[in-house]
């Protein structure tokens, strides 16, 4: 089980990036538990300075702007 | 998976690019060829309208009918073109390159690098608060907030195409000038106690992204979604924009405007500013209004500050960053940036008189 976090404060673009997420991983078959993540100060402390970011297993993978579907495959079959 | 066949492109990905390229340079060639035809275009179709010609409403239709294009074809192309040149840039990077940075030459390169780094208002929380928090002076900070959605490229680019190339200069250097000197007011008055606390007590780690190597059709996809994205949400603005500058360019007395926003009344720019401040607008919907106010003499100067004054400071920006300022930091903010437009203004007014 993966455990992705998207960080963002519920701006259109970081629900479009938690549903991204969600697909790809049901496409893949991998299973993962996505959590919002739209507390500022929580945010900021992933070091990140553009939303929505994802987090995998506790690694920032991403910040700014919507990811892209070949990316988030490659990050969700990685390691 | 190691991190070596998570970075090797894959085989056909050259011949990819190449088409993509290909094609990105046949658009580009197309753009023109559309162009150049547009103003026969629209005087055919306003021609054909059946309108007394010659009237209020054939003047204020003429502008619609031409400018929506136009405008509608640049913000595309200046858009698309910046999109790639983002693509080199991104918020964390600048962050890295302006933390520790002394204040003067870090406000200076805090505004440039506002007109280049991307990010939208709904990014603009995290942004102060991971620049703050990495180490980045208030001061500086401020300089990129005020800076990014001043002078960026919709703005020049449309400036540029619409009013000249003079205009869009004087725009640029004074825009950065702004940014530049309210960043380091803000900074010289040490205001750092007047942010919200939780602010303060945020240490963020620094984060090192992996997807930072960009194949030139990563580029161009960046471009083709920047477009995406910015029609995707200032359409309205612009049309909005353009219906207005039609109305003042149609049905408001030139003598009316050359009164009020001619430059003979020392109150003009100031007022252009207080009307300027609690609007919104993309900086695409404000240039057709620009554009149809110099049309009428209204003078440079104040047009300008109207214009810094609708993009720089917004009411929905400040309710956004009321999260992260104490509403004497906001009120120290706007009163600050007001006063650098308004000085603008009010030198313009004088140099080109």
């Amino acid at each position: 089980m993966k455990n992705i976090k998207v960080l963002g404060p519920g701006c259109k673009r970081c629900v479009a990036t938690a549903e991204m997420v969600q697909s790809q991983a049901d496409r893949l078959g991998v299973p993962v538990s996505i959590e919002k993540v739209t507390d500022y100060a929580a945010i900021a402390g992933y070091g990140i300075a553009s939303t929505p970011g994802i987090v995998i297993d506790g690694k920032v993978v991403h910040a700014g702007g919507l990811p892209k579907a070949e990316d988030l495959a490659r990050w969700l079959a990685a390691a | 998976m190691t991190a070596s066949t998570l970075a090797s492109p894959p085989p056909n990905q050259a011949l990819r690019s190449a088409k993509l390229a290909a094609a990105t340079v046949l658009g580009i060639v197309v753009w023109f060829a559309i162009y150049w035809q547009l103003e026969a275009f629209s005087n055919w179709a306003v021609a054909m309208l059946p309108i007394t010609h010659g009237g209020h409403l054939d003047e204020a239709l003429s502008f619609f009918i031409f400018d929506t294009p136009k405008v509608l074809m640049l913000l595309a192309l200046v858009v698309f073109s910046m999109g790639v040149v983002r693509s080199f840039f991104s918020p964390e990077r600048t962050r890295t390159f302006l933390a520790g940075k002394r204040e003067g030459l870090g406000n200076v390169a805090a505004a440039g690098l506002g007109i280049f780094t991307p990010f939208c208002s709904c990014s603009a929380v995290p942004l102060f608060v991971g620049f703050v928090s990495a180490g980045v002076p208030l001061g500086v900070t401020f300089s990129f907030l005020i800076a990014s959605p001043m002078i960026n490229e919709v703005a020049l680019g449309l400036l540029f195409a619409l009013v000249g190339w003079k205009v869009a200069l004087t725009y640029l250097i004074f825009g950065l000038a702004v940014a530049i000197s309210a960043g380091w007011v803000i900074g010289r008055l040490h205001l750092e106690s007047w942010l919200e606390q939780w602010v303060l007590d945020v240490r963020s780690g620094s984060v090192d992204l992996p997807a930072d190597h960009r194949t030139i059709s990563d580029r161009i996809h960046a471009g083709i979604e920047a477009v995406r994205d910015i029609f995707g949400r200032v359409w309205v603005w612009i049309i909005v924009g353009i219906a207005a500058g039609a109305f003042i360019h149609g049905y408001v007395p030139a003598e009316m405007l050359t009164g009020i926003m001619g430059g003979a009344h020392w109150w003009s720019v100031p007022a252009a500013v207080l009307i300027g401040i609690p609007i919104y607008s993309n900086a695409a919907g404000i240039i057709p209004v620009v554009e149809a106010l110099l049309g009428k003499g209204a003078a440079l100067g104040t047009v300008l500050a109207f214009m810094m004054a609708v993009t720089a400071l917004s009411a929905p920006e400040t309710i956004i960053l009321r999260k992260v300022l104490t509403l004497r930091l906001i009120a120290v903010f706007i009163g600050v940036v007001a006063a650098g437009i308004i000085a603008v203004g009010f030198l313009f007014n004088a140099l080109f008189a």
